[in-house]
C-alpha cells in the first residue's frame, strides 16, 4: 500500500491588493510514495515544495484535488498521531529546554506520560541532544535546533516522517549525523519523506525522486535508474601533463592535474584515444565510463519543456 | 474536509448565540445600571482633576457628559419630572471641562432655576454656572441674554434688566436685548414682557427641550390671559343679571361669548360657582399661575421626594 | 481532547511567566508602595479614596496592558516561529489550540491580579490601618476587572488570529477604550435618529461592556455593588467571550497559514 498517495493536489493564491491575480503554486500533482521508502522531492527554491508539504500537513488547504496518508484523510487525527512533521528552518520554543519541549510535544502526540519521560531522554539521546537536555532552547545553535526539530518528529514513533529541507544549517558532520538518522528510519520501517535542494543529500539517501519545479513535476524515478544512464562518454587519465595532439584533435576536454591528465572523449572514439596515448609512451591510468549524475538529470528537468512528464 | 464544516459550523453557531445572550443580558444590566454612569458625576470630587487626567480629550469627555446631561434631563422629564439632583454636578463637571460648550449654560440657565418638577430648583446655582460661562465667553451675548432670564424667572427684575444691558454693549448683539433691558425697568412683570422673553428663547435656541419649555411657558401665558378675560366676562354678566353665570352656555346665549372657550391644549375651561374659572387638566399646563383648581398641588410633587 | 487544551494553555503559562513582560508586578509594588507613603502626608480622610482609586485603576491598567501585549503575539509569534506547524501536525484540532492559548493567558492575568492584589491590600492597610466591611467592594472590583481582563484576552487572541501585532494591539486597546464608554455609546445611539442611529445601536451592543465592570468609583466611595449585577456581568463576560472565541476559531479554522 502506498504510505502517502497525493492525487491532483494543487494550490492557486490569489496575488494583488485590489485587482487579485491568480498566482498557480503547484500544477495538479499526482505522486505515490510507497512504505518504508525514502522519498526525495527535489527542486529549486519556490518550486513549490513547501507549499506541497504543508497542504499535506492541513496547513495550507488545497484549492483541488486531494491526499491520503497512511490510507486516512489529511484531517484524520488517527492518521496525524502516526506522522512526524520537521518545518523549514524552526525556531521552537526558546523559553523551553530540550526535555519540556519534548515533552510538551509528547503530550500533544498523545503519547502515554508513563513512557513519555522515558521516551524522551531516548529521543534525545539517538539525535545527539543528551548533554543539553536541561538547556533552554535560546541558547542553541542552528545546528542543534535542528536535532532537536527532529527529535519532536520522531518523538512519537511515527510511520511516516516529512522533513522540510533536513540539512539546512548543518555542517558536514551534523549532515552526516542527519543522514545516518534517516537511515536508521529507514531500517525501523518508516517512510522518509523530505525535500530538499541539496542533490548529493538526495543521490546518497534516497530511493526515489521526484523532480518539481514552478509548480509543476518534471520527474520521478528511482535514483539508480536516473543515474545509470551512461553518458556516451569516456574519462581516460594518464600519467603526464602533455596531451596527445590525435587528443587534442579529437576536441576532447583535458584537465591537468598535478603529474596526471584527464581527457573525456566520447564512446566510439576510445580506442583511438588510448592507442594515441600509447603511442606517446604515456602510462594510462585508467579508463572509465561517465555516469550520470543526479545533477545533470536534474538541471535537463529543470529546462523547460514542452512535453507532458507523467509520474510512474 | 467534513470534519472541518463541521466545527465551523458549530462555532458559527455558537457565536450567533452567543452575541444574542450578550445583547439581552446588556440590555438588562442597562436597566440595573440606569443611573450608574451618572452616579459618578456625585464621585468626581476634583472636576480640574478630572481634566488634567483626561489628558487633552477633555472635549471628547465633556462630550460624553453633555449626552449624559440630556439623557438625563430626558429620562426624568418622561418620568414625570423631579428634583434633578444630579443635573448641577453633571452640568458643573460638563462646562469645567469644556467651557466653550454654551450650550451648557443655556440648558443650566433653564432648568437649574426651574422650580421642581420641571427642574432642579437651584437658582443660585444657575446663576453661577452662566456667570462662569460669560467669564469663559465675554464675546458670547447670548449668556446675557440667559444670565437676564434667570433673574427675570426670579423676579429680580433690576438684576435681569442689568444683564440685558451688559449684553447690549457687545459688538454684534442681538438687538432684543436693548429692547428687554428697557422693558424690564417699568414692566418686569407684564404679560407682555413674559411673552417676548418667551418668543425669544424659542425662537433663539436650537436645544429641542429649551424649546418646549419655551412653548409650555407661552402656553401658560395664554392661559392666564384667557382665565383673567373669561373672569372679567362673568363679572360683566352678574352686573347684568345680578348672578354669576352657572355655565358657559349662559354667557354663550347672553351674547358674551361665541363658543365654548377651550385652553391652548384643546380642553374646556370649567366655570365654577362664583364667576372663578378653571382649566381641567391642571398637569398638562405646568406654569400656569391662574385657573388652578382649588387645593391643587402637582401630582408629581406627590408622587416625588418631599425636597429638601 | 481536554488534555491538550490544558497542555497547550499550560505551556502558555509558562510561556508568559518567564517572560520578563511579568516584571511588572516589581513595578506595580513599588508604585502602590510609593503611593501609599506619599498619600500619608494628604490630609487625613482620603487616603483610603485615593490608594482605591490609585491602586484599582493600576491593576486594571497594567494588567489590560500585559494582555494586549502578550495576547497580540499568541498566534503570530507561533506562526513566525513555525512552531505552529510543529503544533497543527500534530492530533489537535485548530480550535483547540485557540482554546488552550486563551485559557493559559487568562490563567496567567488571574495569577498576576492576585499578586497585585496582596500589593494592593498591604498599601491599603497601611493608610487607613484597619480594613472594614466595606472594603468587600473592594473584592467585587478585583472580580469585575479580572472579567474585564478575560474579555480583552479573547479580543486580543482574535485580532492575533488574523491580523499584524500592531494593528492587533490597536484595534483591541481602541475596543478597550470604546468599550469603557459603552453605556454612554448606548445612550448616544438612543439619541440620533436615522442611519446614525442604526450604525451606532450595532456598534453599542458589539462593543465590549466594560463601563459596567468598572466600579472603582463607586466602590471608593463604599457604595455597595448589587448581587444582580454581579451575577448579569459575569453571565455577560462569560457569553461575550464565548463569541469572540468562537469567532477566532471560525476564522483560524479555514486560515491558510503561509
Amino acid at each position: 500500500m502506498a504510505a502517502i498517495e497525493i492525487l491532483g493536489l494543487e494550490k492557486t493564491y490569489s496575488v494583488g491588493f485590489w485587482r487579485k491575480r491568480p498566482k498557480r503554486a503547484l500544477h495538479p500533482l499526482h505522486l505515490a510514495i510507497e512504505d518504508g521508502e525514502i522519498f526525495g522531492f527535489l527542486g529549486p527554491n519556490g518550486a513549490g515544495k513547501t507549499t506541497t508539504l504543508k497542504m499535506l500537513m492541513g496547513l495550507v488547504f488545497p484549492s483541488g484535488g486531494g491526499a491520503r496518508i497512511l490510507g486516512m484523510d489529511l484531517d484524520d487525527p488517527r492518521m496525524k498521531a502516526q506522522i512526524g512533521f520537521l518545518p523549514e528552518q524552526p525556531y521552537f520554543y526558546d523559553y523551553l529546554t530540550a526535555r519540556e519541549l519534548l515533552t510538551y510535544y509528547g503530550q500533544l502526540s498523545g503519547v502515554d506520560s508513563r513512557q513519555l519521560p522515558r521516551k524522551v531522554d531516548s529521543t534525545l539521546e539517538r539525535v545527539g541532544l543528551r548533554d543539553a537536555t536541561d538547556v533552554q532552547l535560546r541558547k542553541f545553535s542552528k545546528g542543534m535546533l535542528q536535532r532537536a526539530g527532529i527529535a519532536q518528529a520522531i518523538l512519537h514513533d511515527p510511520k511516516v516522517v516529512f522533513l522540510d529541507e533536513p540539512m539546512s544549517g548543518l555542517d558536514p558532520m551534523g549532515r552526516r549525523e542527519v543522514r545516518s538518522l534517516i537511515e536508521q528510519l529507514k531500517a525501523e520501517g518508516k517512510t522518509v519523506f523530505f525535500s530538499t535542494h541539496i542533490l548529493s543529500d538526495a543521490e546518497a539517501l534516497c530511493d526515489r525522486v521526484a523532480v518539481i519545479n514552478l509548480g509543476q513535476l518534471r520527474g520521478v524515478g528511482a535514483v539508480a535508474e536516473l543515474t545509470s544512464g551512461v553518458r556516451g562518454k569516456v574519462e581516460i587519465v594518464w600519467q603526464g601533463t602533455s596531451v596527445p595532439a590525435a587528443i587534442k584533435s579529437l576536441g576532447a576536454e583535458t584537465h591537468v592535474a598535478g603529474d596526471t591528465t584527464r581527457a573525456i572523449i566520447s564512446e566510439q572514439n576510445q580506442d583511438a584515444a588510448i592507442e594515441a596515448v600509447r603511442c606517446e609512451k604515456l602510462r594510462l591510468i585508467s579508463v572509465t565510463p561517465v555516469r550520470v549524475s543526479l545533477e545533470d538529470y536534474f538541471m535537463a528537468q529543470l529546462k523547460p519543456s514542452p512535453e507532458e512528464v507523467v509520474a510512474r | 474536509m467534513k470534519r472541518t464544516q463541521r466545527i465551523a459550523a458549530a462555532a458559527g453557531a455558537t457565536l450567533v448565540f452567543s452575541l444574542a445572550a450578550s445583547t439581552l443580558l446588556l440590555w438588562r444590566i442597562d436597566q440595573i445600571r440606569s443611573t450608574a454612569t451618572l452616579d459618578e458625576a456625585l464621585y468626581v470630587t476634583s472636576p480640574k482633576l478630572l481634566k488634567r487626567l483626561s489628558l487633552g480629550y477633555d472635549g471628547l469627555l465633556a462630550d460624553i457628559y453633555w449626552t449624559r446631561v440630556v439623557q438625563y434631563y430626558g429620562a426624568m422629564h418622561r418620568d414625570g419630572g423631579g428634583e434633578y439632583k444630579l443635573l448641577w454636578p453633571l452640568l458643573n463637571l460638563t462646562a469645567q471641562l469644556d467651557p466653550k460648550l454654551t450650550r451648557t449654560y443655556e440648558f443650566g440657565g433653564t432648568f437649574l432655576s426651574s422650580k421642581p418638577p420641571m427642574g432642579a430648583g437651584l437658582p443660585d446655582r444657575a446663576v453661577e454656572l452662566v456667570e462662569y460661562g460669560i467669564r469663559e465667553n465675554p464675546d458670547n451675548w447670548h449668556l446675557y441674554y440667559d444670565l437676564g432670564f434667570i433673574h427675570y424667572d426670579q423676579k429680580n427684575y433690576s438684576a435681569a434688566a442689568d444683564a440685558f444691558l451688559r449684553g447690549s454693549e457687545l459688538p454684534n448683539a442681538h438687538p432684543v436685548l436693548k429692547m428687554l433691558a428697557a422693558r424690564m425697568a417699568e414692566h418686569g412683570g407684564d404679560i407682555e414682557t413674559a411673552r417676548m422673553m418667551w418668543t425669544t428663547t424659542y425662537e433663539d435656541s436650537s436645544d429641542k427641550d429649551i424649546r418646549e419649555n419655551a412653548l409650555l411657558h407661552l402656553r401658560a401665558l395664554k392661559v392666564d390671559q384667557d382665565v383673567t378675560a373669561l373672569e372679567h366676562l362673568a363679572e360683566v354678566y352678574k352686573q347684568k343679571f345680578k348672578v354669576f353665570p352657572l355655565s358657559f352656555r349662559d354667557m354663550v346665549v347672553a351674547g358674551l361669548l361665541k363658543g365654548i372657550p377651550v385652553d391652548p391644549t384643546g380642553h374646556e375651561y370649567k366655570l365654577e360657582p362664583g364667576g372663578k374659572v378653571i382649566v381641567s387638566n391642571p398637569d398638562d399646563l405646568p406654569f400656569i399661575v391662574k385657573g388652578l383648581p382649588p387645593g391643587y398641588v402637582p401630582s408629581d410633587i406627590l408622587k416625588s421626594k418631599p425636597a429638601k | 481532547m481536554s488534555s491538550r487544551i490544558w497542555h497547550i494553555a499550560a505551556n502558555t503559562f509558562r510561556e508568559a511567566v518567564r517572560d520578563r513582560v511579568l516584571y511588572n508586578l516589581i513595578a506595580f509594588a513599588l508604585l502602590m508602595s510609593g503611593a501609599a507613603v506619599l498619600v500619608g502626608q494628604i490630609s487625613i480622610g482620603i487616603e483610603r479614596l485615593v490608594v482605591i482609586n490609585l491602586g484599582l485603576t493600576a491593576i486594571s491598567l497594567f494588567g489590560v496592558v500585559i494582555a494586549i501585549f502578550i495576547g497580540i503575539g499568541l498566534v503570530s509569534k507561533e506562526i513566525d516561529k513555525r512552531t505552529l506547524y510543529t503544533v497543527l501536525s500534530r492530533p489537535v484540532r485548530r480550535w483547540e489550540f485557540i482554546a488552550g492559548k486563551f485559557f493559559g493567558l487568562s490563567g496567567t492575568l488571574v495569577v498576576n491580579t492576585f499578586f497585585m492584589a496582596i500589593g494592593f491590600f498591604i498599601a491599603l492597610l497601611y493608610v487607613s490601618h484597619h480594613l472594614t466591611h466595606a472594603d468587600a467592594g473592594v473584592l467585587v472590583a478585583l472580580y469585575f476587572i479580572i472579567l474585564q481582563f478575560v474579555i480583552i484576552t479573547a479580543l486580543a487572541l482574535l485580532f492575533s488570529s488574523f491580523s499584524s501585532p500592531l494593528l492587533s494591539a490597536v484595534f483591541a486597546f481602541s475596543l478597550f477604550v470604546i468599550g469603557s464608554f459603552a453605556e454612554d455609546l448606548r445612550g448616544f445611539a438612543r439619541l440620533s435618529h436615522g442611519i446614525a442611529r442604526w450604525l451606532a445601536t450595532g456598534a453599542a451592543f458589539l462593543v465590549p461592556n466594560f463601563s459596567a465592570l468598572n466600579v472603582v468609583s463607586q466602590v471608593a466611595h463604599q457604595a455597595s455593588v448589587s448581587r444582580q449585577l454581579i451575577a448579569y456581568n459575569t453571565a455577560y463576560a462569560v457569553v461575550y467571550t464565548l463569541a469572540v472565541l468562537s469567532a477566532t476559531a471560525l476564522i483560524f479554522e479555514r486560515r491558510n497559514l503561509k
